[in-house]
């Protein structure tokens, strides 16, 4: 019965679609507004029907409902009820509904708020929406349908990859989702826009705070990824370089890209163009990024399942590449007149330079994603490269971008004098070298991590001087304090000062990076009782372990004492997870964190419980736990971005 | 029409579309081992019955060595085929040698009963062997010469012919460059 009424949603959603297809056509066409208003509530329409379709998933999973295959494949009756609800996005043909689902959600949210706004475009953005819309309701309709029955019923589920059981895989996949789909928006309006041939700035105007949201979910999600990879997956890293976190985190160089050349746009009138074209590759990479996970071109520690499914990926990638090129090329002649750089010194050129920065670290992320096919296809040999490529490729060009990014935000538009760069640099850059050499005294002397530092000091103190210089003026203007200065300041231009806090963030994750790719300890060793390992500042020692047999599977415990700069810091577990439907055992790593440091301990391997010899691995990383204290001054500045502190539109800031 | 645009797009976009679609060609889990017609890595292994063996003691004859677990379903798939080549050849000048990993001790006796192997099978404790041998599933198997080089490799469940067959090419120390593939099944 469920089954019956999911798929039956999701059939109906799809000819929604098709009527989303057509109807804004024939609006276009006719200019009968009554056909806009049906393609609207043929958005609505399917946002009904596949929320239907979601909500009879999830109350099948819920209530185990294992004549449906899905459910089987990934409940059992023993998994928690909050496990079960997340089993919506725990394989393929769920994870597809719920990008749906949040697809449709956006849809709608749109078509609404735009009811009696852009006449002209509308239509296009609604058929855009319809287009993907369509397709993915299609691949879930008739290819791979979330609600294929089962028979005979089995008598219980193989439930979840375990690894999955985990707080963060319930926010991870759907964050990520989010940011993936949020893309569609500017997409859409793009494209809309170049179908009408109005080419102004209206379609960046609208679309600025789905980017800014969009992105911010790019970013959580990716950083959730990361959190979830060092904490559950128990190798001590965040960042493997696998094809599947490339692809979550390819996007993400696109978007900033777009988020920064925009204001470009906006100002100057100039980079239409190449707006448009981020905005096109950034929405293709998150479709690409579908196709990498679910075709199986590539091997990766993430579980694939391929299929049927990434042929049609493919095909949809290439329609949308072609047809959004395709319409460029279509429109060059009114995106023509761009008036030229006026200087090399300038906001745009420090722009112009971040975006080329981010797009050719997007390039070499890509070209190494893909360089196992490529080697294949020329060589005849599979070759891939690893995290040394990406590494020695991508540091460079990622130091550049914090330079830039103190630079970037002070930098006077059109041409900046060497009055505006002494005034704005001069302190600040004073400083960051002051701060170097207090490094460099202290203990880091290598170079890569020194320069790192230097540069992440000077966004700081470029950011702090230019705030304390505008809440001097606050202060001189009207006697505002420091608070009330600040929230002042943030009011009447919460893009740049929201915009301020989210590089103070990522200021915090790239230190968070640098500390732990630089400064990691790591030490293995096999010990029996009482043994001990040291590492940097810490001792560990081995106490012992303990077997015991927990409801889905038999865990092993090793119990080690830690001492920091010989205090003790107690006892932590790390653990072996011995489930009987997996082949291999399921580390359990622990790790403790302080603002300076980490420790981690992963059990790799144990003796009989009653031999009490134990193999562990510590590993010491200075400076992680910033990395997730920066996503939050992250949100907090995207908050400051996008919070409607103003009486005007909430779409339009 | 800009054409000149379009085309530049085309060029830029119609490869990484062609090389995407090369990639439903190939399956990206069979890597085309680096090993054949490299030294075979020694080890020494713990047989179930008791005792141990080590590789380089087996020089001067082909070898036979089959990664295995009890809980792929190829591995079961082959494994009647793999006793009757061994009880083929058991009598000439080679050597078959099982090795289980990633697996309980238990299950694999209780495999090794099932299917009355009768050749030596040993357990990879620490997971080093496979690793050494690059195994990415099971089934996998290595054909060693006399000299102790790898003549060839096969990915997935095997026939008892083709054992056979490339164990007499081992002895002869024919290489094989091309991989064999069979029914497979990753480790997770």
């Amino acid at each position: 019965m469920t089954a019956t009424i999911g798929h039956t949603s999701i059939l109906l959603a799809f000819f929604m679609a098709l009527c989303g297809v057509v109807c804004p056509i024939i609006a276009a066409r006719s200019g009968q507004e009554r056909y806009l208003s049906f393609a609207r509530y043929a958005i609505f329409g399917q946002f009904l029907l596949v929320t239907t379709a979601a909500a009879a998933l999830i109350y099948g999973l819920v209530t185990t409902d294992f004549s449906i295959k899905y459910v089987a494949f990934n409940t059992t009756r023993a998994t928690p009820i909050y496990y079960r609800v997340t089993g919506l996005w725990g394989a393929l043909e769920g994870s597809l509904l719920l990008w749906e689902w949040v697809l449709i959600i956006f849809s709608g949210i749109v078509a609404r708020i735009y009811r009696d706004r852009h006449k002209d475009t509308m239509p296009w953005v609604i058929l855009i929406f319809s287009i993907i819309s369509l397709f993915f309701l299609g691949v879930i309709g008739f290819l791979s349908n979330p609600f294929e029955v089962m028979s005979p019923i089995p008598p219980d589920g193989r439930g979840l990859n375990p690894l999955l059981e985990d707080a963060n895989m319930m926010t991870h996949p759907p964050l990520l989702y989010t940011g993936f789909v949020g893309l569609t928006v500017p997409y859409a309006f793009a494209m809309a826009a170049l179908i009408v041939g109005k080419l102004d700035e209206a379609w960046i105007v609208s679309t600025r705070r789905w980017t800014i949201i969009a992105w911010f979910f790019l970013t959580v999600g990716n950083l959730v990824g990361a959190w979830w990879s060092y904490h559950v997956l128990g190798w001590g890293g965040y960042w493997a370089w696998d094809p599947v976190e490339n692809a979550a985190f390819m996007p993400w160089l696109p978007a900033t890209a777009f988020l920064h050349s925009i204001q470009v746009q906006e100002r100057r009138r100039m980079l239409k163009v190449w707006n448009l074209s981020l905005i096109i590759i950034a929405f293709s990479l998150t479709i690409f990024g579908t196709f990498l996970t679910r075709s199986g071109i590539l091997s990766s520690i993430h579980a694939f399942s391929s299929g049927p499914v990434g042929g049609f990926f493919l095909g949809f990638l290439a329609v949308i590449l072609l047809a959004s090129f395709g319409l460029v090329a279509y429109r060059a002649d009114l995106l023509k007149e761009q008036p030229e750089l006026d200087s090399m010194i300038s906001r745009e050129s420090a722009f112009l330079l971040n975006n080329i920065v981010l797009v050719s670290a997007l390039f070499t992320i890509f070209l190494g994603t893909i360089f196992p096919l490529l080697s294949e296809a020329v060589a005849g040999v599979q070759v891939s490269v690893g995290a040394p490529y990406f590494n020695s490729v991508t540091v460079p060009l990622f130091l550049f971008l914090v330079f830039l990014m103190g630079v970037g935000p002070m930098i006077a538009w059109r041409r900046a004098s060497w009055d505006n760069l002494r005034r704005n640099f001069l302190l600040p850059a004073a400083a960051s070298l002051l701060f170097s050499l207090a490094l460099f005294l202290w203990k880091v002397r290598d170079f890569l991590p020194l320069l790192g530092f230097t540069l992440l000091a000077f966004v700081v103190f470029s950011i702090l001087y230019d705030t304390a210089l505008a809440l001097r003026a606050r202060h001189r203007i009207a006697g505002e304090g420091i608070l009330r200065g600040l929230v002042t300041l943030a009011r009447r231009n919460q893009r740049r000062y929201g915009g301020l806090v989210v590089h103070l963030g990522v200021v915090l994750i790239m230190m968070g990076i640098a500390g732990s790719m630089s400064y990691s300890l790591e030490k293995e060793a096999t010990l029996g009782v009482n043994q001990d390992l040291n590492i940097g500042n810490y001792r560990v020692q081995f106490q012992g372990l303990k077997g015991s047999q927990q409801p889905t599977h038999f865990r092993v415990e090793g119990a080690f004492r830690v001492f920091h700069n010989g205090n003790d810091e107690g006892i932590m577990n790390p653990a072996l997870k011995f489930f009987p439907t997996q082949q291999a055992p399921i580390g359990r790593a622990v790790h403790r964190s302080s603002v300076s440091e980490d420790i981690y301990l992963i059990l790799s391997g144990s003796s009989e419980v009653d031999r009490n010899q134990a193999t562990l691995k510590v590993l010491v990383r200075p400076l992680v736990v910033w990395m997730w204290i920066g996503g939050f001054v992250i949100a907090l500045g995207t908050l400051v971005c996008i919070w409607p502190m103003r009486k005007t539109d909430p779409a339009e800031p | 029409m800009p054409w000149r645009r379009l085309a530049i797009t085309l060029a830029i976009i119609g490869p990484i579309l062609a090389l995407l679609a090369f990639g439903f060609t190939r399956d990206a889990h069979y890597i085309n081992s680096p090993l054949i017609a490299k030294p075979a890595t020694p080890f020494t292994i713990a047989l179930f019955d008791g005792g141990k063996l080590t590789l380089n003691d087996l020089r001067g004859k082909a070898v036979f060595l089959n990664f295995w677990a009890s809980w792929c379903l190829p591995c079961r798939d082959e494994a009647r085929d793999l006793e009757a080549a061994w009880q083929k050849v058991k009598d000439r000048n080679m050597v078959f040698l099982g090795v289980a990993l990633q697996d309980t001790e238990k299950d694999s006796r209780d495999f090794l009963k099932e299917f009355a192997i009768t050749y030596p099978n040993g357990k990879d404790e620490t997971g080093k062997i496979s690793i050494d041998y690059g195994t990415w599933g099971v089934p996998e198997s290595f054909f060693i010469d006399p000299q102790g080089r790898i003549t060839y490799k096969h990915v997935g469940g095997i026939r008892a012919a083709l054992v056979v067959a490339k164990l007499e090419d081992a002895a002869k120390g024919i290489v094989s460059a091309q991989e064999g593939q069979g029914d497979y099944q990753g480790v997770k």
